[in-house]
């Protein structure tokens, strides 16, 4: 793991001058259980602008939630051993004060959480569950400017009668409804780091749209930095300007989304691509599951994780899939697009073996448009 | 909601009904005459069947059972003089409930004149129940997995492995008997004495509070400790919420759901009467006056107290159930 000021500024595509909104570096989380260390992300390091929106994709199990809920430090620093560095704003997160996370959780930096229900208090009126967020950063707000605030981003985030709504509770929302009043309590006081943990995986497909939608327009709105966490492609493709994919813990691909869409170069990455319907698309693609499960985070793999999995570890030469991690470093394309892989030719590989399977009607031609549409993937 | 409180009292009347003819053709059809333990208390345990058989025709035994279950449910609601010799009656106004048959006194009005007693232990109890163990339970879900909290539930384990009698037994024999550490226990009416109420209780609050306790330290702690694992409390925390407002704000507000429902039911049980507490501190309180009357086959008392008991328990359930819907909106009837 050689590359690291590789990861943090190639990675960003445009050579950020300075520091960007959310700096990620070497973050490692371990969770000591009774069964041993178990190892839910490995050095992994990333980065957000203002304005910009990231896309984490991985399986369950990938580290995705971990590592970002790191950035708000919400875990139990007695069941946790973090190391590495995480800077919200040029703030180091790491090592602060339960009270001084406090004053950044919410407040410059916000998290959204999937399943609205459970995540949003079942006995407390909705509005009452805003204004709170509202009043834990405002201290001087008194509970009617807390309650105007709370009717205002309700109305924001386009729920209909805010000012009736406000008194309801979460169960007497529907679905959509209730992610949104999980966005608006997310922006009740202007975070400009806004993190999404699978917002639209509960959701039926038109939601799902209008939820983004909306993700979008306010971010514009805001100019917030967005980490969105899926793994749904078609919401990446939709949303994000840059994806990082994820397995196991650590980084395997990571790039801007076009560029990582259509030149995918890692195994894991053609496994997603390919388990992807394309509505769209061609009838005769087929839709090819990752053989497999994801790897125990107690005992991963010996070498790259993902080789017991990976089709095309043949193709690597002697036993360096077995043996050595890949480190995560630019491949064919230029420095803004890593890849942790052993493969020497992966673009050869995707173009001749892969997107004939997956998308045949592209594979002809010169690769034109993303492999995943925005498509409706539900898990 | 009306309505639905209409339907459980309902429901509660039915209950109560089945009690009272149940217990009348317990004591009525049952392997010993009804007035046995009566004859005997009078003889000093020398009961003739002479005597006894003048008892059963003064108390009604020999006429028809239906007709007597008719006086009796009757007098329930508007009172009866009661026949005790040839001549000697003994008014007993509604809610009649029989003549004790040691002291002939009408046994509701002994139950009232009972109730304080029982009430004050109560009560007293329960808040140190709640407040020791809702409180140790809590502490110990915030430091789950810590050495406090393992030394807590096994403390409690240990407390609760020990029977009650022999724990209150233990409890008045070192710390009021042998060392008079406590002032001496006993009840005195609130309305007479209130410093010697309160002297008097405390021990017997003490140890049947923190006895009973131990069981709510760990279903608090395990009602907590689901209750701080939910989705939504980590969105209170990520809102940037103090501790302290995401575990009594956010976590003991779901945890008292399960709380209020087994603690509205052991409320009942402890206003029924506990008889060992009244037993061993010598208060004069309901469950005493119950067990003492089972040991003297004293019918109508029996009867009061079971009724009694009944109609707490009964109560006890419909205000556990209102409790819910003021609790959790979810369940709200509208």
């Amino acid at each position: 793991m050689s590359t690291d000021t590789g990861v943090t500024t190639g990675a960003a595509g445009a050579a950020a001058a300075g520091e960007r909104l959310l700096e990620v570096e070497h973050l490692t989380v371990k969770f000591p259980t009774a069964d041993g260390l178990v190892n839910a992300v490995t050095d992994l390091s990333y980065g957000v602008a203002r304005g910009k929106t990231l896309g984490i994709v991985g399986e369950s199990g990938s580290g995705k939630s971990v590592s970002s809920m790191a950035v708000l430090g919400l875990h139990d620093p007695r069941r946790t051993r973090i190391e590495g560095s995480i800077r919200v704003d040029g703030q180091e997160v790491i090592g602060l004060s339960e009270a001084k996370l406090r004053r950044i959780r919410g407040n410059s930096a916000a998290m959204i959480f999937q399943d609205a229900l459970a995540s949003l208090h079942p006995f407390y009126r909705v509005g009452k569950q805003l204004s709170e967020a509202y009043a834990a950063h405002h201290p001087k707000a008194s509970a009617r400017d807390a309650r105007r605030k709370a009717i205002e981003m309700l109305d924001l985030v386009g729920i209909p009668q805010p000012d009736r709504r406000v008194d309801d509770f979460p169960h007497q929302f529907s679905g959509g409804m209730r992610q949104r009043a999980m966005i608006a309590m997310g922006l009740i006081n202007d975070p400009s780091l806004l993190i999404a943990d699978e917002p639209t995986t509960a959701l039926d497909v038109t939601v799902q749209a209008q939820i983004l939608d909306l993700l979008g327009d306010l971010q514009r709105e805001f100019d917030s930095a967005i980490i969105i966490i899926t793994h749904d492609l078609g919401v990446i493709a939709e949303m994000a300007d840059e994806v990082l994919v994820m397995y196991a813990g650590r980084a395997v691909e990571y790039g801007a989304t076009r560029e990582l869409l259509t030149h995918p170069e890692m195994p894991y990455t053609w496994g997603l691509l390919s388990s992807v319907p394309d509505v769209s698309g061609d009838v005769d693609a087929r839709l090819l599951p990752i053989p497999g499960n994801p790897p125990s985070l107690l005992d991963p793999p010996s070498g790259c994780s993902f080789h017991p999995r990976c089709v095309h570890r043949d193709k690597v030469p002697g036993d360096l899939c077995t043996t050595t991690i890949p480190d995560l470093s630019p491949g064919g394309r230029g420095p803004g697009h890593l890849k942790r892989c052993h493969l020497a030719d992966p673009e050869r590989i995707y173009a001749t073996e892969i997107l004939p399977e997956i998308a045949p009607d592209l594979a002809d031609g010169a690769p034109a448009a993303p492999a995943a549409a925005p498509t409706n993937k539900e898990a | 909601m009306f309505a639905f409180i209409v339907k459980r009292l309902l429901a509660g009347l039915l209950v109560l009904s089945t009690l009272v003819v149940s217990i009348f053709l317990l004591f009525w059809y049952g392997p010993r005459s009804p007035v046995q333990g009566l004859c005997e208390q009078r003889t000093n345990n020398r009961c003739t069947a002479d005597f006894r058989a003048q008892l059963e025709e003064n108390f009604g035994y020999n006429n028809p059972m239906l007709s007597e279950l008719g006086k009796y449910v009757a007098g329930i609601f508007t009172g009866r003089d009661i026949q005790l010799g040839a001549n000697t009656f003994v008014e007993c106004s509604a809610p009649c409930l029989g003549l004790s048959y040691r002291t002939f006194v009408p046994a509701f009005d002994e139950l009232v004149r009972r109730l304080p007693a029982t009430i004050s232990l109560a009560v007293g109890a329960a808040v140190i129940i709640l407040l020791v163990g809702v409180t140790s339970g809590v502490l110990a879900a915030r430091r789950r997995g810590t050495v406090a909290d393992k030394a807590l539930v096994s403390a409690t384990l240990l407390m609760s492995s020990i029977p009650y009698v022999l724990f209150a037994l233990l409890v008045y024999l070192y710390l009021n008997v042998i060392n008079e550490v406590f002032p001496e226990a006993g009840y005195t009416p609130l309305t007479e004495n209130p410093v010697a109420w309160l002297s008097g209780l405390l021990l017997p609050w003490l140890a049947l509070g923190f006895y009973n306790s131990t069981q709510y330290t760990r279903f608090s702690r395990g009602a907590m400790i689901d209750a701080l694992s939910e989705d939504y409390i980590r969105t209170a925390r990520a809102k940037g919420l103090s501790s302290r407002t995401v575990t009594f704000k956010h976590g003991l507000r779901s945890a008292l759901v399960p709380i209020v429902t087994i603690f509205g039911i052991d409320f009942a049980f402890l206003l029924a009467g506990t008889i060992f507490t009244e037993i061993i501190f010598g208060i004069n309180g309901i469950g005493r006056w119950g067990l003492e009357a089972i040991q003297i086959e004293d019918f109508p008392v029996v009867q009061t107290t079971v009724l009694f008991g009944a109609i707490v328990v009964i109560v006890a359930n419909i205000v556990v159930d209102i409790l819910y819907g003021v609790l959790d909106p979810r369940v709200r009837i509208s």
